[in-house]
């Protein structure tokens, strides 16, 4: 778990879905549910939950946001969702094993 | 019993909702009708186990379909969910099946060695009921001894490490004055507190008139909340309050078949916890199809997902704030479902209530335990002095 405080989120860092996360696809998007905080969130659109559902598989956000066709015009709004996620602890860093 | 969850997203998420999704975020599942105690505002009317209780079997095949639909976690409820002989074995169940576990209790069951074995857990979280900050006013609501059951439950939670639970708390009149001594007990322990609406359902038909937040009350208890934020809990429940400005953290909406529902002991599925009655009924998971037939063709949850109207409602300039409130508070006063809740901040509640019908709806299940239930208050003399019969004074009552 990322004990990170917030607003430290580095898009150039590798990140996964926090593995006490639950996702759920939903038409609008998804909705994320973390058993250690118990919130709730939601993705709004199916590209934001394409990037969150392949950060595991990239190096880093950066690289997962250009596999999903994220323009560098659109960036810095999916920079801000992530940031927000980051926050919320629904992603966090991936550590070395 | 929580409607709906804590959630952190406000705005458009609210008219996602509004229309009902393929699967409930989270649902409350009440186990049992059978209870060690006879709390005066019950929702469930609940004290006798009923013999037709979902198995073993069918509570672990409604887990496995809870799993299926992704639905994130139960609130189980009761009567009192820990008396039943497999409760550890379905809490078990459930969360290896990714289906996480909220139960509420009154505490008789949590001893120091399952407080430990429950701190272990992230997939377990616990919610203790305490309705008074003191035994006088807790007892007189929930019964002789409940006070001391709770302090000691919390108190073996806190020494097993566990932290973060929640401390849950039914706002009456009697207990609104004691909201910084509940505060001061919640983090004594470590606890969270959770302040729910107390709803006139079940035996709380019989009480709410005398235990209901006054209208001054219902200012104290908003500025309250409005004042600790996030830090509390409030399960969403007091959403008709957002009427007197911003609105409280959380959902404001009414989650009823949208997001939320009851599943009751018997199977019988019900659009919220605090509407166990036929008007409210969807449908029963022993039938073919299961909950997830019910939860996705029944006419009334598809009813409920119908967007607003308003009725009488729609011309006051808060109601895109409250919506109308509490279904179950309207239906159970005796008040139409399309005007004011009887307890709207704006004071369109008192005067409907003062036009209602007398005679109000009655839950359609009742297992209260055969005896004279906790009075409210002092308790009163004998009618008179020679007295026998041990239903004398409950014609009185309401």
């Amino acid at each position: 778990m990322s004990t990170d405080p917030p607003g430290t989120f580095d898009i150039d860092r590798p990140w996964q879905v926090d593995p006490r996360v639950s996702l759920r696809p939903e038409p609008f998007g998804a909705l994320l549910y973390h058993f250690g905080t118990r919130r709730l969130s939601f993705l709004k659109n199916q590209r934001v939950l394409a990037v969150v559902r392949s950060l595991a598989d990239h190096p880093s956000a950066r690289a997962a946001c250009a596999a999903a066709g994220v323009t560098e015009a659109e960036l810095p709004a999916y920079t801000r969702a992530l940031s927000a996620l980051a926050d919320s602890k629904m992603i966090s860093e991936r550590r070395a094993a | 019993m929580t409607l709906t969850p804590e959630a952190s997203a406000p705005g458009k998420l609210t008219d996602l909702f509004q229309l009902g999704l393929d699967a409930p975020i989270c649902l409350t599942w009440e186990l049992t009708y059978a209870c060690n105690l006879s709390c005066v505002h019950c929702l469930s009317s609940s004290g006798r186990r009923d013999p037709a209780e979902l198995t073993t079997d069918e509570c672990k095949q409604v887990i496995d379909t809870l799993e299926r639909m992704q639905v994130f976690y139960v609130n189980i409820g009761g009567g009192e969910p820990t008396v039943r002989s497999d409760f550890w074995e379905l809490v078990d169940y459930a969360t290896a099946h990714h289906v996480g576990v909220k139960f509420s209790t009154n505490g008789v069951k949590i001893t120091s060695e399952v407080a430990a074995r429950l701190a272990a857990s992230d997939y377990v979280d616990v919610q203790i009921s305490l309705d008074g900050a003191t035994a006088a006013v807790n007892d007189a609501v929930r019964g002789a001894g409940s006070y001391a059951t709770a302090m000691r439950a919390m108190e073996n939670l806190y020494s097993a490490g566990f932290r973060g639970f929640k401390l849950s708390v039914v706002m009456t009149r009697q207990n609104i004055p004691q909201l910084d001594a509940f505060k001061a007990i919640a983090d004594r322990f470590g606890a969270q507190l959770r302040l729910t609406r107390l709803r006139p359902s079940g035996r709380g038909a019989d009480v709410w008139h005398d235990l209901h937040p006054t209208a001054e009350q219902q200012r104290e208890l908003y500025d309250w909340l409005v004042a600790h934020g996030e830090q509390v809990l409030t399960g969403d429940s007091f959403f008709h309050l957002s009427a007197y400005g911003s609105a409280l953290p959380g959902l404001n909406l009414c989650g009823a078949g949208r997001v939320v529902c009851l599943i009751d002991p018997v199977g019988d599925v019900y659009a919220c916890p605090f509407a166990i009655h036929e008007n409210f009924l969807a449908g029963n998971i022993r039938h073919p199809g299961g909950f997830e037939t019910v939860w996705r063709s029944s006419s009334l949850f598809a009813s409920l997902r119908a967007p607003d109207t308003g009725g009488a409602c729609r011309s006051c300039g808060f109601y895109d704030s409250c919506r109308g409130g509490c279904m179950a508070a309207k239906f159970f006063t005796g008040l139409p479902l399309d005007g004011p809740d009887p307890e709207c901040v704006q004071g369109y509640g008192a005067a409907a209530l003062a036009a209602a019908p007398t005679s109000t709806p009655r839950p359609s299940v009742d297992h209260s335990h055969r005896k004279v239930p906790v009075t409210i208050g002092r308790r009163r003399p004998p009618d008179r002095s020679c007295d026998e019969n041990p239903l004398a004074g409950l014609a009185e009552r309401h």
